[in-house]
């Protein structure tokens, strides 16, 4: 007996909830940044060294990659079979009235995310996996100095909040929906973590969206 | 009141088809949808033209036969009402209507707005049945169901199969028609016995005719004429991981 549809969802689910726990690892380490000048540079240096030695990061991160190219691959699949299920256009479309527009556009908003992450990967995960850092006063690789003055140029600070706005209304849909799919149906506590979505939703977007404009207009390298 | 209505008209299955306009005066507000389409095609007998087939059936909003899209909308613009319910008084003289099929690749279209909408009967077929002891009719009070759950169980045996909740899913998936059959049988202890199976077998059902994944938009929720809740395709779900783990 063949069945995908769900098992494709399921695996939509799984991925997409450790994404979002990552997010929350990825945002805490973040938000060093923003702490004294002074401090700030050995405290995110020290954190990002951290990330880089230790055999159960590693294992996480491998998790991460496979979760992301997962993620990916498998909202590619399913928009193909969507697709196919569709048939013929209707000629006269207005069903976009009796939902929300980011529930129907996940997959625009996962490819700006998508692109985002192309970008993010090149700029800071391959330089300071491969490239050749300075180090800090204390031996460890001066990622802090990259990331200043990356954010100096106004158009990259813009990239960077685009795509974290796709990425909130990304979050907004897809927490709801992966809870959905891994089977919640009691109305109160479906209610209460959808709320819980939306918090998250919020609370992630606007902690990542302060860190480059912070950054532009009070820190210079 | 006067209506400039464009209407999909298609010859069979396999030929194309093409919006065809109609100027249809003389009608009555207190006219259903349906009872406007009548006058335009007791118009069109008399012009000797093929008149414009529909599904329909009781025109009491009960039966499911009726359905197609009206002005992009399923069932029309109201939420929670079948074509035969919606009545002329929705829409003003001079309007311009689009009349369409419910469109999907699992509904192939018959004739102008006419779909096979078979593809519900196969899921319907493929576990939407129990286990019932031959003999003597059991006593009523020997099975005892409390009534939030009949009412919880009867809120999903509502569903009319219309298929409105797939002509408006961007996907074009029976999630929603699906798991009401699922939750209907599930919730009462007759359906418990074959849970974990009807579950499995209905989902591939729904996956062998070709309808999409659901991806939980909703909009089914709204276009539905008995207004079943989408809380009962996260119960589907639930059944569904349930018996992927359990099931021997």
């Amino acid at each position: 007996m063949k069945q995908t549809t769900l098992i494709y969802k399921l695996i939509m689910a799984a991925t997409g909830l450790f994404l979002c726990f990552f997010l929350v690892i990825h945002l805490l380490g973040n938000l060093q940044l923003l702490l004294p000048e002074s401090e700030a540079r050995e405290q995110f240096n020290w954190y990002s060294h951290l990330l880089s030695g230790n055999i159960i990061i590693k294992i996480i991160s491998y998790v991460l990659y496979l979760s992301l190219i997962g993620h990916a691959v498998y909202s590619l699949l399913i928009t193909l079979k969507n697709k196919k299920a569709n048939g013929t256009k209707y000629v006269y479309d207005k069903r976009a009235k009796v939902s929300n527009w980011n529930s129907r556009n996940m997959g625009i908003l996962g490819t700006i995310i998508l692109i985002f992450l192309i970008i993010h990967f090149k700029d800071y995960w391959y330089v300071y996996k491969f490239g050749n850092l300075p180090l800090d006063a204390k031996g460890n690789k001066d990622l802090y100095a990259i990331v200043i003055s990356s954010f100096q140029q106004g158009w990259y600070v813009l990239i960077y909040e685009i795509s974290f706005l796709a990425l909130g209304f990304h979050l907004l849909h897809g927490f709801f929906s992966a809870t959905r799919t891994l089977g919640l149906y009691h109305p109160k506590y479906a209610k209460a973590v959808r709320i819980f979505g939306w918090i998250y939703s919020v609370v992630i977007t606007f902690g990542f969206m302060q860190i480059p404009i912070y950054i532009y207009f009070n820190l210079h390298s | 009141m006067k209506l400039y209505l464009k209407v999909w008209r298609q010859e069979n299955r396999t030929s194309g088809g093409s919006m065809i306009d109609y100027e249809v005066d003389g009608i009555s507000e207190h006219m259903s949808f349906l009872e406007m389409l009548d006058l335009l095609n007791e118009r069109l007998i008399l012009k000797g033209e093929r008149v414009i087939e529909f599904d329909h059936d009781c025109r009491e909003g009960i039966c499911g036969a009726c359905g197609m899209m009206i002005n992009g909308r399923a069932h029309g613009p109201l939420t929670g009402t079948t074509t035969c319910q919606l009545h002329m008084r929705s829409f003003k003289d001079g309007d311009t209507v689009y009349i369409e099929p419910f469109r999907a690749a699992a509904f192939p279209i018959l004739r102008d707005l006419k779909t096979d909408r078979s593809s519900f009967d196969h899921i319907i077929q493929a576990g939407g049945y129990i286990s019932a002891s031959t003999g003597q009719a059991p006593e009523s009070n020997s099975i005892l169901i409390a009534h939030d759950t009949a009412e919880a169980a009867f809120d999903a045996a509502a569903c009319i199969g219309c298929g409105a909740c797939v002509a408006t899913c961007k996907n074009s998936s029976a999630a929603l028609f699906t798991s009401a059959k699922i939750s209907h049988l599930v919730l009462l202890p007759q359906g418990k016995t074959e849970s974990a199976d009807r579950v499995i077998k209905m989902i591939s059902q729904m996956d062998a005719e070709g309808f999409g994944h659901c991806t939980n938009t909703e909009a089914c929720e709204v276009e539905c004429p008995q207004e079943i809740s989408s809380l009962h395709i996260g119960r589907m779900n639930y059944e569904y991981n349930k018996a992927l783990i359990l099931r021997k």
